[in-house]
């Protein structure tokens, strides 16, 4: 080792270096550590508490309660039903197969409904809760009770679930409530928002229009869960809220007339309120129980729905599609009057028929009414006098003033997704999308209603609301809320409006100038219809005498105690061309197969001296409106106009809120 | 050879229980008993199978580093191959009769522990390096003779345990071998070659891993790209440090592990564990800890006389420091995913076992300091 002291001196010095090196090397890493952990948990820290909290939270949404919906008088027609359910939440169960199997046999589920819970449990989340039984009778509930412990996870609970006290009354107007579907969840942001497995939500009516308000919110039940999705336990809960109550300005009673009335029939009754506009019945026939629906309705009920032939899934009141016949008369009438067409002296003789062109065109009476004036004309609905004033007045003006009282154009507009715009012919229409010339013959006919022109049983009961008032827009409204505005102020601002019409006509201003005062002007929402009110005065006069005066046709209707007295007019819209042969034959309309019956209309007002409200009745293929539809009009308005007084003082007393 | 007895043959027990490192003896207690805590904590605040057997381990293991210590320096230079071939025998038995477990075969069963030989590889490895290299001239350092038994030396029980299979092991038994190489005067030309060498030879040895492993080295570059698979445990490990911040979220009140989120949390993960309860401060404290037990292990290094005893105490702070670096970077998300446990806090006997035998060599440096090995 005499080398020894040189080689370990070397030795040691490389080492002693090379282990500087390395410590500046350890320093230098573990700076790195160093910044890497302040970077993680100082200046990222937010980020990765929320991504933990993300872990570990997960959050329940709990079904919010929708609102209620109640008519005039806070009568609940759609409201909240407490059911007995039965929940399971898979992953709480430790053996799914056997715990299915055995409430199987206690429930005795057919094989389908079994295989149909088994799928919606795949479909689902497994710490979602399954609804095994939406609706348990009482018997299922306290048998699963009776067997409950050896039923570990399966859950018996209170809940709510929408019911409609009313049966068939309501249906078409509110409308049902389903599972959400996907398109539902796509086109509505809130339902979206609030949803949860097996939400139900508004699929047609007032129960889709209203959606956004009668949903609600959720509540919300926040758990901390494990890496596994096990609740291990609650953080906090929220409750929801529950949606919005809405009220109607519908009137149960005359609802349930309306439906009485229309029993085993086809058709539609809507009742509206001439000033406000507040319907107080839309009835379609034939209704069905929306009751079904909410659980799944059986292939059975579902198939005599859908196959029954007078189609009860269609909305008749918005979206039924008729010839007004008749009824359109007074518009006729009127606009042959505001056109200065003719006067009502004008005379013209029915002979039964009146040719032209080589073609005949009939009056209902075959013998003729003879000499008939405007009234008589109205009164007696006299097909030849209103072919003649339609050939004078032209489709296009009659038209305009068709237009101006509220046809042609939806009535709720976008509330009711299946509500229909009808049609009003004119020239131009029939050049741009039938690409024809228009034919004087078709004007002949559109005077008495038929040919091309299209209606609603609600544009017809705005129409004769619209006449009733005096010739002033009103807007329909079926929701009542706070600050609308009643009869009386309505009527204040109509008379202020004739009132304006009036200075305005007396004073030479420039039209500009008129046009700034109307725009202006915010009392103008219930426009002037008319150019000269007196031409409204005598059409109302007119259907007064149709109802009440001997040959009128709707005579049989009348009433005699002038609190009821009411003015109408009567329809009959042929729904297949009659033949010559047949005309000679006089077929009774009992005679005919059904589907080639007549439309029974009828138009009414009343009580006549102080209008207040307006009807529309339609019996499809219900023979002539004389006949079917004038004597059901007759029970409405003692219905009514009884129930009037009692109407009044809720709006008076404000007393119900909804 | 014994001409001149040392001084330190005539110590007293009291003198050597003097000459003891109290300041690292300090550091490790301080890391043992936090690591008993921590493993508390993941037992979910009680005292269940994890804690109970670390502690033990831990009091044992610890007892038995204080009594090793007393060996003399002179003991492990004498016994240093012995102790390489011992443990090469136990991973040779491994790899024949050894314990299966998570598809790895790594353990063999003494009746009262399981071992795990590779641990104490990375241990071993750098006796007998030290050994090794305590005689050899540094200008023969770099001959081909002397540079190829260390080789082989060194890839025995490399591809034994890269075979069992078990990657994180066997690269830090290369880098603790590595490490003595570099410190005993390997031409640094030599590291640059083999490193070079090894990036070339990087794809044919990727194709040589195990599906398991391909998918972990893919998923450190991109570990967002299967969050609820391969990069499961970066990305909820990060969460879990992240969401710690300054202070941490309390003691028994870190929600990762407390909720299932950590993986092996006993094991790789109890750092992330640890700083999500007690955060930045409590992961600087730790930090801390170990940078002085690596300190004070150098400084004794430095101390000691024989070229044995300091050069394995350079390679041992730097294996430590290595293992500690490389656990730490991998649950922060700056290194692939490969088994490394934390020396101490992490669960595991055979670590623990290691890591104190390692500690008792240094301590036996320490008291036996003076002592010169011929």
């Amino acid at each position: 080792m005499i080398s020894g002291s040189d080689t370990s001196f070397k030795k040691l010095n490389t080492i002693n270096r090379r282990m500087f090196i390395f410590s500046a090397a350890k320093v230098v890493v573990f700076t790195g550590i160093v910044a890497r952990l302040f970077s993680l948990q100082i200046n990222e820290n937010k980020k990765y508490l929320t991504l933990s909290d993300k872990n570990r939270l997960r959050e329940w949404k709990l079904p919010p309660e929708r609102g209620e919906i109640k008519d005039f008088f806070g009568n609940t027609i759609a409201g909240n039903l407490k059911v007995y359910q039965l929940h399971v939440v898979p992953e709480q169960v430790e053996d799914f197969k056997y715990l299915m199997v055995r409430l199987k046999d206690i429930l005795e589920l057919s094989d389908k409904q079994f295989a149909r819970i088994i799928k919606k449990k795949r479909s689902q989340k497994p710490w979602e809760t399954l609804v095994v039984s939406e609706n348990l009778s009482w018997d299922q509930f306290s048998k699963v009770n009776f067997y409950l412990h050896e039923l570990v996870g399966a859950k018996p609970v209170l809940s709510v679930a929408r019911s409609y006290p009313h049966n068939e009354n309501f249906t078409h107007v509110l409308g049902y409530v389903a599972q959400a579907s996907e398109s539902d969840l796509a086109n509505n942001e809130i339902i979206k928002k609030n949803h949860v497995p097996g939400l139900r939500v508004g699929k047609i009516g007032l129960e889709k229009a209203f959606e956004n308000d009668l949903i609600g919110s959720n509540g919300i039940q926040r758990y901390e869960v494990n890496a596994y999705g096990k609740r291990i336990n609650q953080i906090d809960f929220l409750e929801g809220k529950k949606g919005k109550n809405i009220r109607l300005t519908i009137d149960t009673e005359v609802q349930k007339l309306s439906n009485e009335l229309l029993a085993d029939k086809s058709g539609s009754i809507s009742v509206m309120d001439i000033y406000t506009g507040d319907i107080l019945a839309m009835h379609s026939s034939p209704s069905f129980n929306p009751n079904l629906f909410l659980y799944g309705i059986s292939q059975k009920d579902w198939q005599d729905i859908r196959g029954n032939p007078l189609k009860p899934l269609i909305n008749k009141t918005v979206a039924g599609l008729y010839s007004p016949g008749s009824t359109i008369k007074p518009i006729v009438a009127l606009s042959a009057l505001e056109n200065d067409i003719i006067s009502p002296k004008l005379t013209v003789r029915c002979t039964g028929k009146m040719e032209m062109y080589g073609q005949a065109y009939h009056c209902w009476k075959k013998k003729g009414h003879g000499y008939m004036n405007l009234r008589n004309a109205l009164k007696q609905s006299c097909d030849t006098y209103f072919y003649e004033i339609a050939r004078k007045l032209g489709v296009d003006r009659l038209n305009k003033t068709a237009l101006k009282f509220g046809l042609g154009e939806k009535v709720f507009g976008e509330t009711f997704i299946d509500e229909k715009k009808g049609l009003v012919p004119s020239t131009k229409w029939k050049k741009d999308n039938l690409g024809l010339g228009w034919v004087l013959g078709e004007t002949l006919i559109t005077g008495i209603g038929q040919g091309y022109i299209q209606t609603t049983p609600l544009q017809l009961c705005l129409m004769t609301a619209q006449l009733a008032n005096g010739g002033y827009k009103i807007y329909p409204r079926i929701r009542v809320q706070e600050n609308q505005d009643t009869a009386e102020v309505i009527k204040n601002k109509m008379k202020l409006m004739a009132d304006k019409k009036i200075e305005d006509e007396n004073t030479t201003i420039s039209p500009i100038i008129k046009a700034q005062n109307f725009l202006n002007n915010q009392e103008n929402e219930h426009e002037v219809l008319y150019r000269n009110p007196e031409n409204v005065k005598f059409v109302l006069e007119a259907m007064w005498g149709s109802t009440n005066e001997v040959m009128g046709t709707s005579y049989g209707s009348r009433f005699d105690d002038k609190k009821y007295q009411f003015a109408g007019k009567t329809g009959t819209a042929q729904v297949k061309k009659i033949t010559e042969r047949q005309r000679e034959l006089e077929l009774k309309a009992k005679d005919m197969p059904y589907e080639d019956r007549d439309h029974a209309l009828y138009v009414a007002f009343g009580p006549y001296k102080n209008p207040r409200y307006a009807l529309s009745i339609i019996v499809e293929h219900g023979g002539s409106g004389s006949t079917t539809a004038a004597p059901m009009a007759k029970k409405l308005f003692k219905l009514i106009i009884d129930r009037h007084e009692e109407r009044e003082k809720i709006i008076k007393n404000n007393s119900i809120i909804s | 050879m014994f001409q001149r007895r040392s001084i330190s043959n005539q110590l007293t027990f009291f003198q050597k229980i003097r000459s003891f490192d109290f300041i690292l003896l300090g550091c490790v207690l301080t890391i043992g008993i936090i690591s008993c805590f921590s493993m508390y904590s993941t037992d979910g605040g009680e005292i269940l199978y994890h804690s109970k057997s670390h502690t033990i381990r831990f009091l044992v293991f610890f007892f038995m580093m204080l009594v090793l210590s007393f060996f003399n320096i002179k003991f492990w230079h004498a016994t240093g191959y012995l102790f390489y071939f011992i443990v090469l025998a136990f991973l040779i038995w491994a790899s024949f009769y050894g314990i299966t477990a998570s598809g790895s075969q790594r353990w063999i069963s003494l009746y009262f522990i399981n071992l795990q030989p590779s641990e104490l590889m990375k241990i071993a490895i750098i006796v007998c390096f030290a050994r090794y290299y305590h005689r050899t001239n540094v200008s023969d350092v770099n001959s081909f003779k002397n540079l190829l038994l260390p080789i082989t030396i060194l890839i025995i029980p490399i591809v034994l345990v890269v075979s069992q299979p078990d990657l994180g092991t066997s690269i830090l038994i290369a880098l603790s071998g590595l490490v003595v190489l570099w410190l005993a005067g390997l031409n640094i030309k030599y590291f640059i070659y083999s490193s070079l060498f090894f990036v070339i030879s990087l794809p044919f040895v990727i194709s040589f891993l195990e599906p398991y492993q391909k998918l972990r080295i893919l998923t450190f570059f991109n570990p967002d790209k299967d969050p609820l698979g391969a990069g499961y445990q970066i990305i909820q490990s990060k969460i879990a440090i992240g969401s710690g911040g300054l202070t941490g979220k309390g003691f028994l009140k870190g929600t990762q592990s407390y909720l299932d989120f950590l993986p092996e949390k006993h094991t790789d993960f109890i750092f992330t564990l640890f700083s999500e309860e007690h955060g930045f401060t409590g992961s600087i404290f730790l930090l801390i800890l170990y940078a002085i037990m690596i300190f004070r292990i150098l400084r004794i290094g430095s101390f000691t006389r024989s070229y044995f005893a300091k050069l394995y105490c350079f390679s041992f702070a730097a294996a430590i420091f290595i293992y500690i670096t490389v656990n730490m970077s991998m649950v922060l998300g700056l290194l692939p995913i490969v088994g490394s446990p934390l020396p101490i806090m992490s669960y595991g006997g055979s670590s623990m076992l290691a890591t104190m035998i390692g500690l008792s060599i240094v301590m036996s440096s320490k008291i036996y300091g003076k002592q010169q090995i011929s």
